[in-house]
């Protein structure tokens, strides 16, 4: 547990970069810090390592405060993972993510073995070791990043905007690596970004900050978008918060229609089709795209594949338990970027089961506000 | 002045021009090692503080301009060494040393990108294990190129000591040109560009081997 009793950070000039900051991080969570630029979460942050001293308040670490702490033996218990990778330029990446293990007294053989682990841990192929930093990608970079963090084993986590260099794709890989190496290790993590979305796709907690280095709100991120505590944090928060709640809602109740499907590359005809359109499916049942009445006319009598209308996003459903694996904001997405305006379902193998509307996944949120399972 | 063919003069000489070679490169190595290892305290002082770098990189600039005549006559008079002590050139040669390498060492320092410092401090370097180990070697390409501007120019420069008394390969320069003795003259100025240009040499090939991942080609096999 990491908590903030008072803290405050005072500059000489005055400026006020922390403000009486108040605050308790889970152990085995995700904390995110978010805010606008100057709102003092990087600082919060590198307090905890003492990359920074507050100038007010204490910080305490498993109850102990860290002013007790010699600085670079702290440092070496706590992972640090920081934006642009920051990576040893002069150091091959198995030399990089060894650095913690030599400097904490391992000998350099045991430091490499325990470094090539981490590189496939996060998912680095080990032919990548010799390398040095400069040739590799934005984002093989930043997995090096993380793995130099793990390296001495810390159970607490530092993270400085990590994935904000790289582009989206990557970001949502590495987001979703970054998850699913926490489920596996329950490290106290505390993340720092400026972007909402990343807050609350990877924030057990969030903690929104204000210029002027206030903390404007502290929760879930489904109370942050349900309930902002102001108009600070609701217009950060942003404009579709009804929306992307619904991604916090289990989608188990939106019932699962029919959808018509014919095989491409099969003769199909016009009557086949519902309402004038049909999923174009391959021969395990998977979604390749829509055919239309109008689409079918022009085909010769067959489903041609490589002409259809692109389909939308698909939503996941858990066919073999009966219960959804997705939120209602994937059903609703699915409906809503349909052609047809039925979104598809589809199971874990990612065949066809079913479809959705736009209508049934609304009815199913008001059921949902019915029973109280909504934060009103 | 005469060249003669086949230069009987070198063949009986060849003691006198071993002898002021290693002479000359005694003279002009060894300050430049010393003003190296001063540098590099200079050059970091220079790259951490503003007023440091404020005063060390001026006067760096004024140092150099000085003409190393000029500073060979001076350096008797504040040192209070003998005219002919090799302190002489030696003294001025170090400081040109340190004029070439302060702002290199401290351009070089300055360079490093602040992540990687900050990410050298945050997983628990101590400040001068990290200077030694991170920014250093980091700095390495910079000043290995200041390195052999500031050998290049020694080697000549140890030449002018001649004119004071101060031996080395000058000192054959400034004989041949007296005893109209062409042969000595070209001689010892070739010798002194082979062996700055060996040196020269000898250092790209010493930095290039210290730094095997500024040759790192950037993208090699790299993907998403």
């Amino acid at each position: 547990m990491i908590e903030f009793q008072a803290v405050t950070k005072r500059y000489p000039d005055g400026t006020v970069a922390v403000d009486n900051l108040d605050l308790a991080v889970e152990d085995g969570r995700i904390t995110v810090f978010v805010g606008p630029s100057g709102c003092g979460k990087t600082t919060s942050l590198r307090m905890i390592n003492r990359m920074i001293d507050p100038t007010g308040g204490r910080i305490l670490l498993d109850g102990k405060d860290i002013r007790e702490s010699d600085p670079p033996l702290l440092r070496r218990g706590i992972g640090y993972v920081i934006q642009h990778a920051g990576l040893f330029p002069h150091r091959t990446v198995l030399d990089n993510v060894a650095t913690v293990p030599l400097l904490t007294g391992q000998s350099r053989r045991a430091a490499r073995a325990r470094a090539g682990e981490l590189l496939e841990l996060v998912g680095l192929p080990t032919k990548l070791a010799k390398r040095y930093p400069a040739q590799l990608s934005g984002g093989q970079q930043q997995r090096v990043g993380v793995a130099r963090a793990l390296a001495a084993a810390p159970p607490v986590l530092l993270m400085d905007e990590p994935f904000s260099a790289v582009d989206p794709i990557v970001r949502d890989d590495l987001q979703q690596q970054l998850l699913r190496l926490q489920s596996e290790l329950d490290k106290t993590i505390v993340f720092v970004t400026h972007d909402i979305d990343e807050a609350i796709k990877l924030g057990d907690r969030v903690a929104v900050f204000r210029v002027g280095g206030r903390l404007a709100q502290y929760d879930t991120p489904s109370e942050l978008l349900a309930r902002p505590a102001d108009d600070f944090v609701s217009s950060f928060v942003g404009r579709d918060r009804g929306y992307r709640a619904l991604g916090f809602l289990d989608a188990a109740g939106v019932p699962i229609g029919p959808v018509t499907t014919v095989r491409a590359g099969e003769p199909a005809t016009a009557d086949q089709l519902t309402d004038g359109w049909a999923v174009a499916v391959d021969a395990g049942n998977r979604p390749l795209g829509w055919v239309s009445t109008e689409l079918l006319s022009t085909m010769d009598g067959s489903v041609d594949a490589d002409r259809l209308v692109s389909g939308g996003s698909l939503f996941e459903v858990d066919s073999g338990a009966g219960v959804t694996a997705g939120s209602l904001r994937n059903a609703l997405d699915a409906a809503l970027s349909s052609p047809s305006a039925v979104g598809i379902a589809v199971d874990g193998d990612g065949a066809v089961v079913g479809g959705v509307t736009a209508d049934t996944v609304l009815a199913a949120l008001a059921d949902a506000r019915r029973a109280g399972e909504v934060p009103a | 002045m005469n060249i003669d063919w086949p230069w009987p003069w070198l063949p009986a000489n060849t003691d006198d021009i071993a002898e002021a070679t290693s002479e000359h490169l005694y003279l002009a190595l060894l300050p430049v090692l010393v003003g190296l290892l001063v540098s590099v305290p200079l050059g970091w002082a220079a790259s951490r503080w503003t007023v440091a770098r404020g005063i060390l990189v001026p006067l760096a600039g004024v140092l150099y301009t000085i003409p190393s005549l000029a500073l060979i006559t001076l350096v008797p008079l504040m040192l209070g060494t003998q005219i002919i002590d090799p302190l002489n050139v030696q003294v001025p040669l170090a400081i040109y040393t340190i004029a070439l390498l302060v702002r290199s060492v401290s351009d070089a320092l300055r360079a490093v990108p602040g992540e990687v410092t900050a990410a050298a401090t945050a997983v628990g370097y101590r400040p001068f294990h990290r200077f030694l180990t991170i920014e250093l070697p980091l700095a390495v390409p910079v000043i290995v190129a200041g390195l052999r501007v500031a050998v290049v120019s020694a080697m000549s420069l140890t030449a002018v000591g001649a004119l004071v008394g101060i031996g080395g390969l000058g000192r054959l320069i400034t004989e041949g040109f007296l005893r109209n003795n062409g042969v000595e003259l070209v001689a010892a100025i070739v010798l002194i560009v082979v062996i700055a240009l060996i040196i020269d040499a000898l250092l790209l090939l010493a930095g290039r081997v210290a730094t095997p991942w500024t040759r790192a080609q950037r993208g090699a096999g790299a993907t998403a």
